[in-house]
């Protein structure tokens, strides 16, 4: 076990953990935050992606002990429910989601995605959200959410 | 108005969703809790000569480890089969024991063993590393073709098959394949799939001492059906005493119909160690135990006579159902596969053997669309081959063979009546969608850049809305096929809908909404919806077969009926007028030839306040539940074309277009509908160029993650073009027909058919799935090698 310290959502998380206590264990069970989920094992679906330190990661390829001293950003830290999120908003204008189970990661990937790339064509999304993967929506709507959510965040 | 049926509203069960709000089974915890983790057979097929625990037992963390022989102590069954088929000699479908662990045998690479139950996930895992198990192997049975000869996998079961069941007039269709002028045949494999919903399978089990009840959070689609299959079958313990959740569910597919042996186990231990006990798959399990999809093989003759009309189809089918009979094994390659077989052509003589075969693999259900895939799979590739060989126009032919529209109802030669459709509009508007008329010019231009150019036609049609009850029971189906709903009207006009089917990313809150929102004149806003849990809503059986709408939706129509039905009574009573003379629209009840109105809210109120209220013949309260039992399956029906350019360097098939025109009947939210479209082209995308569940004949399953099994991501598909037609369904209230398969059941022969015109110019006129590039680079060069003898 070993003391870790860094911020999830702004917030100072000091706890304890296993050496090999992945970040997205410790996200949801030591800080209790359910929306980063985990739908595989190889670091392939996506469905576990946050940002650290502003940069979008499979939070299961990562150690909570590698994320010392960073600012960890959640599904749960980008908007509320009262205030969504441009790119939140944008999917649900656009029906970018169906169980929402690939949702959070979908959606952390989609901002970072127009952070590095204000206008992308629909190319560069389906490129983008490569390492995403969602069994429902078939990524046609998902495809125009990012292209509205990329027009909200003001690209 | 604007809030009701027919309108795009966007989606109520968005914002916890993209909030992280969502409550799946996982993100469930109670205090106390312990994980299971299960010991599973790395072997394909064995006798277990022993099994030490000993020192799993004794590991850090542990709880408790059970093997087979603790849960047949307890008398405990395992899951049931809930449909059988007789064989063609009379006799029953072979139903083998499936126990929960393993009894002294394992049948499949994942067949649980034994369970480790430990304080944290982590010791459960690890202390599973020191179960020692001894084996006996015996030879793997992995290899559909050749099963019938393989080593017995269930003791007593002949030729490894489950059954041997038929349809239709065989004497009939062999004399039509006779006199044919022209007999078409071809052989199709429909790969094995694995359903890959995101969320992995998950149950927590509670049990309460004081009550002597359990309470179980599971994945599932139909949280009643799993309570009743748990108590009554399984467990035999009175159904009252199990209350089963399905919260937030990440997309089913199929593969969370039926109870798993992991659901079973974690109620069985949370008695024995009396904690709560959390299970939850790994990605590498979900591929190895829950259920896969498909993997049949078809041959198929259909004969045309000399105008190239169809009068005869003969199908031979042998499918592969795994180690054990799932829940729904035997009725998905039987009265969902064989009474499709008609399509939406006019073919006078149908008939259909299928053999259901074991192997040593994971057992085999329901996947989108379930025997229908398989069964549009076989004819609309046999259709595209019988317009090449007769030198016809893949579309022409297709509209020469049709039931014409004004031929309904109409009865097919394999047991369904279609109650209405119209299929040339879906093809025309397809075509229209597409430019089909165009094709050739861009074929040429494509091959001035060195690529091959194909268009392919897929038109489908689906039974959905499962089902008639009668008609289930006749063909075998051991459970009824109605849905349930009840409306609560609060005192203040507020509606809360409690629905026994499940949505698990169809959006029922908001459709169900919208249909209540039309009904009573409500906003949206002011309609609650309650579903997946056994204590709160009435006994449903859950979503499955494109149902929810055309079977739910109707009984919630129909308690709407009696809730407006007795306020229009309370009303009359408020108004001084006959109940007769009351009419409702918008919210409002009116009195006919009068200025006399009151507000739904006025007698919602009155309901509940009943101080002015004719209490001598009617109740207080506004709360009203319906049983709906449909009268026949609903017939969604449509055509799809693909359009698609190959590299002949590569073999790399890229989708540049796609249409998709379905008659849905009446459509509730076409948002939705499109979205559950754009969903189901992109799985049966998925079938046809990526996914292949491949076990080596070893019985090892090769593809046990997503670094091997090959999912559709964003990059490997299209935008599509969506469109609907409606032909309203005629034996349910709403005119619904159910859209949830449609897409996964068009999209492979429309795909395959249209990488088969591309290369047809170089002699290829088969194709597997998945047609992989490396598949693909070999057709193409076989063929350029015949070409060269």
């Amino acid at each position: 076990m070993a003391e870790v310290s860094l911020k999830v959502n702004g917030k100072v998380e000091n706890h304890e953990v296993g050496e090999n206590t992945l970040l997205v264990d410790f996200i949801r069970e030591t800080v209790g935050l359910t929306g980063t989920h985990v739908g595989c094992d190889t670091s392939q679906c996506g469905a576990c992606v946050v940002h650290v330190d502003g940069v979008s990661v499979k939070a299961c390829t990562m150690l909570a002990m590698q994320a010392e001293g960073s600012e960890v950003t959640t599904i749960e830290g980008i908007g509320s429910s009262e205030k969504l999120h441009p790119m939140q908003e944008a999917f649900h204008e656009n029906h970018g989601l169906q169980c929402g189970f690939c949702t959070p990661g979908m959606v952390m990937s989609a901002i970072e995605l127009v952070s590095k790339n204000k206008s992308p064509s629909e190319a560069e999304i389906r490129d983008g959200l490569e390492g995403n993967i969602c069994r429902c929506t078939g990524y046609h709507n998902i495809v125009k959410s990012v292209q509205a959510g990329a027009e909200k965040m003001g690209g | 108005m604007s809030e009701g049926i027919g309108a795009s509203v966007k989606r109520k069960e968005d914002k916890k969703f993209l909030t992280g709000k969502g409550k799946y089974t996982d993100d469930i915890n109670r205090p106390g809790q312990v994980y299971a983790h299960f010991v599973r057979s790395d072997v394909a097929h064995a006798n277990i000569k022993s099994i030490n625990t000993k020192a799993a037992s004794q590991a850090a963390g542990v709880v408790a480890v059970y093997i087979g022989e603790d849960v047949a102590a307890d008398g405990i069954g395992g899951p049931i089969c809930g449909w059988v088929v007789p064989n063609r000699d009379g006799s029953a479908t072979h139903e083998p024991p499936h126990p929960l662990l393993a009894q002294g045998k394992v049948r499949f690479v994942g067949d649980a063993i034994a369970v480790v139950i430990a304080e944290s996930v982590e010791q459960a895992k690890s202390a599973s590393e020191l179960v020692e198990v001894d084996y006996e192997e015996l030879p793997a049975v992995a290899n559909l073709e050749t099963a019938s000869s393989g080593a017995e996998i269930h003791e007593g079961m002949k030729e490894n098959r489950y059954f041997d069941w038929e349809l239709g007039d065989e004497a009939a269709t062999d004399k039509a394949l006779q006199s044919a002028a022209k007999v078409v045949k071809l052989s199709v494999r429909n790969n094995r799939l694995i359903p890959n919903a995101m969320e992995p399978r998950s149950a927590l089990a509670e049990y309460d001492d004081l009550g002597g009840s359990y309470t179980l959070h599971t994945t599932s689609q139909n949280p009643h059906l799993a309570r009743l299959i748990l108590a009554a079958f399984m467990f035999q313990i009175p159904e009252s005493k199990l209350r089963v959740i399905a919260p937030d569910v990440g997309g089913g597919f199929g593969s969370k119909i039926y109870v798993y042996i992991e659901e079973a186990v974690c109620i069985w231990s949370s008695k024995k160690i009396n904690r709560p006990v959390k299970w939850t798959a790994d990605r590498t399990q979900s591929f190895l135990t829950d259920a896969h999809g498909r993997d049949h093989i078809n041959n198929v003759q259909l004969a045309l006579d000399e105008s190239n009309k169809i009068i005869g189809l003969r199908v031979d089918t042998v499918c592969n159902l795994g180690s054990y009979l799932s829940a729904f094994a035997v009725a998905v390659p039987t009265y969902l596969h064989g009474t499709l077989l008609s399509g939406l052509y006019d073919i006078p003589t149908i008939y259909t053997n299928v053999k259901g075969m074991a192997t040593t693999t994971a057992p085999v259900d329901a996947y989108r669309g379930a025997g229908r895939p398989e069964a549009t799979y076989l004819l609309e590739r046999t259709m595209d081959a019988a317009a090449r060989e007769v030198g016809m126009d893949q579309a022409e032919f297709r509209r020469l063979n049709f039931i014409p529209k004004d031929a309904f109802p109409y009865q097919t030669a394999v047991a369904l009546q279609y109650d209405t459709g119209d299929y040339e509009p879906n093809l025309d508007k397809a075509m229209e969608m597409i430019d089909y008329k165009s094709f050739e010019a861009r074929r040429s231009e494509a091959s001035k850049r060195g690529k091959y150019r194909g268009i392919g036609v897929s038109s489908y049609i689906e039974a959905c809305g499962l089902a008639p009850s009668a008609v289930a029971g006749a063909l075998g189906g051991r459970v009824g096929g109605w849905e349930s709903a009840s409306v609560r009207v609060d005192p203040t006009g507020t509606v809360t809908v409690f629905s026994g089917a499940h949505s698990h990313g169809q959006g029922h809150a908001t459709t169900f909404s919208q249909i209540v929102s039309e009904r009573l004149g409500i906003p949206n806003a002011n309609v609650e919806f309650v579903h997946g849990d056994s204590d709160k809503t009435p006994f449903g059986m859950g979503t499955y077969g494109s149902r929810s709408l055309a079977v739910g939706g109707v009984a919630l129509s129909k308690a709407l009926d009696k809730v407006v039905e007795k306020s229009k009574k309370i009303a009359a009573h408020l108004m001084e007028a006959s109940a007769e003379d009351v009419e409702f629209k918008d919210g409002k009840f009116t009195v006919a030839g009068t200025d006399k109105e009151t507000a739904f809210g006025d007698v919602a109120l009155a309901a509940y306040v009943p101080h002015n209220y004719p209490l001598e013949t009617l109740e207080p309260g506004l709360e009203e539940t319906a049983f709906y039992d449909p009268m026949n399956f609903t017939y969604p029906a449509g055509t799809h074309i693909a359009e698609v350019e190959v590299d002949p360097a590569t073999g790399v098939v890229e989708i540049v277009d796609w249409a998709a025109c379905d008659d849905f009947g009446n459509l509730i939210n076409p948002m939705i509908v499109e979205g559950q479209v754009h969903g189901g082209i992109a799985q049966g995308i998925g079938q046809a160029l990526l996914e292949n569940a491949h076990y080596d004949e070893n019985g090892q399953l090769l593809t046990a993650s997503y670094m091997d099994y090959c999912m559709p991501r964003a990059d490997d598909l299209p935008s599509f073009k969506v469109e609907c037609t409606n032909t309203p369904c005629t034996h349910n209230d709403l005119g619904v027909k159910g859209c949830g398969e449609a897409g996964a059941i068009a999209s492979p022969p429309a795909l395959i058919n249209a990488i088969i015109n591309a290369l047809s110019p170089l002699g290829v006129s088969d194709m597997s799935m998945p047609a992989t590039p490396e598949t693909v680079w070999r057709a193409i060069q076989n063929a350029q090698a015949r070409a060269a003898e």
